[in-house]
Parts: structure tokens; sequence; C-alpha cells
């Protein structure tokens, strides 16, 4: 779950890290007046999940007030990497003479934390990462004690960290370090960490990510993803309870199992169609989920056909043909084609009792995508 | 011949008193596990499942004289019943639960490499080496003593590769869910290195998925290390970046690492052939064997 710039930032600031003064808006009329109230000049930041905002023009700096509402109207509603701007970010700008980076991560393949200080922060931190990797200082933390203060120093005196300044910044990395054990973070980091002339260090940016499975003892936080959600699909997928993700094709993908999803998708793909989705409906196939299932791929206006594929392991496949059945018998009619493919247990006895005046029922996997995509294609002309 | 279970293991279920927990040990028992015990703090005394029920593992180990233990507990407690099951010298800890914190786990990642135990999962469905004994939720009954050891991130993909297999006659040795979350217990090198031990074993499918750089690196294990061929299928081509793909672990970040491509080519370098769909998974492997 990612936090907005926001939110992060109101989560460092509370947690004593320095960010700039800065106010929410969602009109042009409260980006001039949160802008006049901060003083000139300040950035009007767009608060979308999406990387390079600047350079995709998401971020402008203003000096008067006709700049800030020529800003707000350019950057308000505009259409970032297929996000749409609501909320945008007014900040005092900061006259900066250096831009650092300090970020905490997990470093899967160790399994262990890995703080990370560069002196080369900025908007180019992932070239910086990939051609100077040296560049970039990491420190691994063992779990059962956290981060040691030396270590915090240690990384930040290897990275060649002005000295004026190399206190300040080991204090907010062991600060981040906190944060991202308190809060259960996934990724937490300031990209830049502004110096500025009179050697202050101050957040500029701040990125929060937070592990999805720890929300339930983050109650703050799960709060905050109701308002970071951004697209009404997956909001409503949060709320049945599915693992869905939105993708711009036109077939619609049901399935049990993460693995099998992400597979169904590849064979839409590998024969020649587009997924829409992925959506894994977990366990078992009560008749509500599946209606639950099918309102959601129905609901995404790019779908042209739907393939459910389910492999039956505990589950028996007659109980999940039940389950469809009497999921598809609530439309008066089926709005988009689907096709059904149900192996493993008892899969024989379920295909006999799908209703085909409902579905289109195949044997295999290859089968059943093969079919979705030839509906999309016809769905699509 | 098999590897780290048969029907001499004897299981300890944690978590057996919940619905799923009471399901899958009377599904186990049903396959022919030897299930010995199960332990929820609070309900030592009673019975379920045939078996008796102890407050600690500890307890069910001294009086059942279990080796294995299978956790079906809770996400927020899981990472304190694996810690439990480590603590009790057991030789193998088998997590089912998916949705532990990830941050748990790192605390549980640093004290295995302190014991002897080895844990599978978690987030996985498990172990099985067919005819003889399931730790776990897989459907035994789709599974067939054979030849080919199976190592999967995912569970119903498994089902789906070891579906096409038996129905062409081909059978396993052992098949191990590995588990879909950032940190597990048991990586794709462990497994590959008991199945090249393993004298049973002729063939290995291994099914990855996006993230990490698991297969990355079991593909240089393969290139240097296995003499018994290798089949692989990765899941997660069409997977956008920053996504979650259902699977914690299943996620290509940012900066570009943790591809499909990535470990499809790893793999082919390695001179293992991935197939483009699950089918074409078991004609590789009748191919190489």
């Amino acid at each position: 779950m990612k936090l907005h710039e926001y939110q992060a930032k109101q989560v460092f600031a509370e947690a004593g890290i320095p960010t700039p003064g800065s106010e929410l808006a969602s009109s042009v009329d409260e980006v001039v007046e949160a802008a006049e109230g901060l003083g000139y000049p300040v950035a009007v930041k767009a608060q979308v999940h999406v990387g390079g905002r600047g350079k995709a023009g998401g971020i402008k700096l203003v000096e008067d007030a006709d700049e800030a509402r020529e800003a707000a109207e350019s950057i308000l509603g505009m259409d970032l990497k297929g996000y749409t701007v609501e909320k945008v970010l007014v900040e005092e700008a900061v006259d900066f003479t250096n831009e650092l980076y300090v970020g905490v991560t997990m470093d899967r393949g160790e399994g262990k934390p890995v703080v990370m200080v560069s002196e080369r922060g900025g908007v180019n931190i992932e070239e910086v990462a990939e051609e100077d990797p040296d560049a970039i200082v990491r420190e691994h933390v063992d779990p059962s004690f956290g981060l040691h203060p030396y270590q915090a120093r240690k990384a930040v005196y290897e990275a060649g960290i002005p000295r004026e300044v190399a206190g300040d910044v080991a204090s907010i990395l062991t600060t981040l370090y906190d944060l991202y054990e308190a809060r259960d973070g996934s990724d937490v980091e300031v990209n830049p960490l502004m110096v500025t002339a009179d050697d202050e260090v101050i957040a500029a940016d701040a990125v929060m990510n937070i592990d999805e499975d720890a929300l339930f003892r983050q109650p703050e936080l799960a709060e905050m993803e109701e308002e970071a959600a951004e697209d009404d699909l997956e909001a409503k997928a949060n709320e049945y309870g599915f693992d869905y993700v939105r993708l711009d094709g036109n077939t619609g993908i049901i399935g049990n199992g993460a693995g099998l999803v992400m597979t169904t998708l590849d064979l839409v793909d590998y024969y020649g169609g587009s997924p829409a989705n992925f959506l894994d409906i977990g366990g078992g196939a009560k008749a509500e989920r599946v209606t639950n299932a099918l309102d959601m791929v129905f609901s995404d206006e790019n779908v042209d056909s739907v393939v459910f594929n389910i492999f039956g392991g505990i589950t028996r496949g007659d109980e999940v043909a039940k389950g469809i059945n009497a999921a598809l018998e609530q439309f008066d009619e089926i709005p988009k084609p689907v096709v059904v493919r149900l192996a493993g247990t008892n899969a024989a006895e379920g295909r006999e009792i799908l209703n085909d005046e409902l579905v289109t029922v195949e044997e295999t996997l290859e089968g059943a995508v093969q079919r979705a995509v030839e509906y999309a294609e016809e769905g699509d002309q | 011949m098999s590897i780290l279970v048969d029907d001499d293991t004897r299981v300890v279920v944690q978590g057996i008193t919940g619905g799923e927990g009471k399901f899958h040990a009377e599904q186990m028992i049903e396959y022919g596990t030897n299930v010995v015990a199960g332990a929820v703090p609070g309900k030592g005394g009673q019975e379920v499942a045939g078996v008796p029920v102890y407050d600690t593992v500890d307890q069910a180990v001294e009086a059942e004289d279990a080796d294995a233990s299978v956790v079906f507990v809770p996400p927020a407690f899981a990472a304190d019943a694996v810690f439990e099951a480590l603590d009790t010298n057991l030789d193998l800890v088998v997590a089912i639960t998916e949705g532990i914190p990830t941050q748990d786990m790192a605390k549980v990642y640093k004290r295995l490499s302190e014991v002897d135990t080895r844990l599978i999962g978690p987030n996985c469905p498990g172990i099985i080496t067919p005819g003889e004994a399931k730790l776990g939720i897989l459907p035994g009954n789709i599974f067939e003593s054979g030849n080919v050891g199976l190592v999967s991130r995912s569970g119903t993909l498994t089902y789906q590769v070891v579906d096409s297999l038996t129905s062409r006659g081909i059978g396993q040795t052992t098949a191990i869910g590995i588990g879909g979350d950032p940190i597990i217990g048991t990586d794709f090198i462990d497994a590959l290195e008991l199945f090249e031990n393993d004298p049973d074993t002729e063939a290995v499918v291994m099914c990855g998925e996006i993230g990490g750089e698991d297969e990355e690196e079991a593909a240089q294990y393969i290139a240097q290390h296995m003499d018994t061929p290798v089949a692989g299928f990765i899941a997660g081509r069409t997977a956008p970046p920053g996504k979650r793909m259902g699977h914690a672990g299943a996620i290509v970040s940012g900066s570009g690492t943790g591809t499909a491509e990535s470990k499809i080519n790893a793999l082919n370098d390695a001179g293992v052939p991935v197939g483009d769909t699950p089918e074409e998974v078991a004609d590789n492997i009748e191919d190489l064997l």
C-alpha cells in the first residue's frame, strides 16, 4: 500500500523529520489561497502514485498568484500516466545547495532490512543506482536488534555526506528506520533530502509504502489507504477482499491462486489477446464470491469477454459449478460472454452441472483462453 | 525415495482446532499422513480429528514424539507459532498461513540461521510425497508416485502442472510449494539440492514467478551443480511494474528487477527449457526423461 506524498510527510513530520510548510488543495482557488498563505515561491505538486512526476509535468514551481493559478489549472485534472490528478500539495520551495538520498527497504535476498544513503540524491537516483551502484551506501540491519546508531553514522560517513550535516542526516536515517519498523514499512525514503545554504536538512519529498499484510495492526495507516485508493475498481476489490489489479486489455480474467491467475493472463497474451485484469478469488468458490468477482469484471467497461479458470484442489468441481450457475442466474442477461474451465477434483461432474446456456465450457486451460480471446476480438469489433 | 517427508514423518498440527486446521488435519490423515497431535494454546486435553491436542508444541513433541509440524495459525499469530516450532527442535516446519507481515518473517529468518530446523513457506500449499504423506493443503488425488520432483512458488499452478504430468502417466517423487512471500524458509536452491541428491528423482519441474532474484540464482545453481535435468515455468510475463500480483512476493520493482524476462533468460542460459504454457512444461519433462 502506497501513501501519498502529503500523507507520508504528515507521518514523517510527526516523527520529527523536518518537512517544508505545505497545504493540500483540490481546486484552483484553494491552490492560490494556500500559496498566498505560505508565501512565494511555492511548488505545486500532483498527488498521484506515479514515479517521475516532475519530468511528466506534475510539479511546477511558481513565483506569484498568476503562475499559481496557471499551474493549478494545468495540473488539477491532468492525466499523469493513466491517473487523474485530483489533489495537489502546495509547498514552500526550498532553496537548496545539495540533494541527498536516504531510504530503508527489505532486501528480500538477504531476508534483512537495509538502510541506504547517497550523496547523489535527486531525480536521477535510479540511474545512479544502475550506473554507479557504489554511490549508494547500503547497511544491512539485524531485525532482532534494529539499526544501531553506529550503523547510521557509518553509512552517512561512507556515503561522503558533508560533515556539517552528517549528524542530522544520521539522525534522520535513524528516525526513518524506526518508522519503517514501527509502521510496518516496505519502502520508506526521502529523495531528495535537501541541504540549504545554512546547513539545514529538509525532506522535500517523501515515500512511504506499507506492507499490506501488516495493515491489521496499523489502523491509522489503513484509514489513509482508503483515502489513497485511486481506482474505483481497485477500491471495490478491497471491499470484496479480492486480490485485483486493473490492466488495459479487454479479456477479463477470474481464477483461483496467484500463480495460476498470472499464468492465465500470460496465456491470454500468448494467444494474441490482451488481459483486462488480474483477479484472484482465492480458495473455494461460493456463489457470493463468484457473483462479486463477475460484478467486478463486468464493471470494467473495457471488458469484452471473461475467462473463468478454476483448479479445484480441496474444493470440489461440482460445488464450484453450482456456485457459478447460481451467480450467473442472478443476471437477467449475461453482459459479456463467459468461458469456464474447471479442472481438478470432480471437474467432470462440475462440467456436467454448468449451465451451457449461460457459459461456454472448455476442458483445457489453453482451450478456454483461446476461446475467450476469440470472443474478446468479436466483442471489440 | 523422496525428500523431507515420508510415511515415518510424525506430524503435529498447530492450529488444529480452527476451521482450516481441523479440515486439513482430517484430509492429511485420510491421505495416510502420520498426524500424531495438535497444538493450540488453551485447548490442551481435547481431541480433534482423532488426535490429542496439547497446549504447547513442546508438550506435543514430548508426548507423541513428533518430528514435524504444519502451521494453520492466523497471520497475526503465525510468526509466534513458527518460533515456537523452531525452538522445539523439530526437523521440519511447514507454514501454510498467508499474510504474515514481512518484518515478522525477517525475524523468523534470522532465527532459522541459528537452528537446524527446516522451514517450508509461509504462504504455501505444503509438501507431498505421493502415496506416503502430505503436510499441507495439496489435493492428494491429483498426485501419483513416480520419478519427477517439483518445486513451485504457487499452489494452484503446481496443481495445474502436476495434473498435466499425472494424466500422461508421469508420477512425482515429492512436490514442494515453497510459498509466494518475499521471505521464505526454503528457496529454490535448497529444494533443487535435495532433489539432486535424491537417487529416485530423474527430472525436476521448477515453477517460478516474477519478483526477487531467486529464480536467477537457482539458474546459476543448476548450471554449476546439477546433473538432474530441470524444466522450468515462469508466471507473470504480463505483469505491470509496481503492482503486487496476489502473492506478496510477486512484484516487479519500479527499477525493473524481478521481471519474467530476466528469469526466463537466466534459466535458458543454464540449459533449462522454459515452457510458454503449462502443457509445454509437461512436454519438456517427457523429452528430458
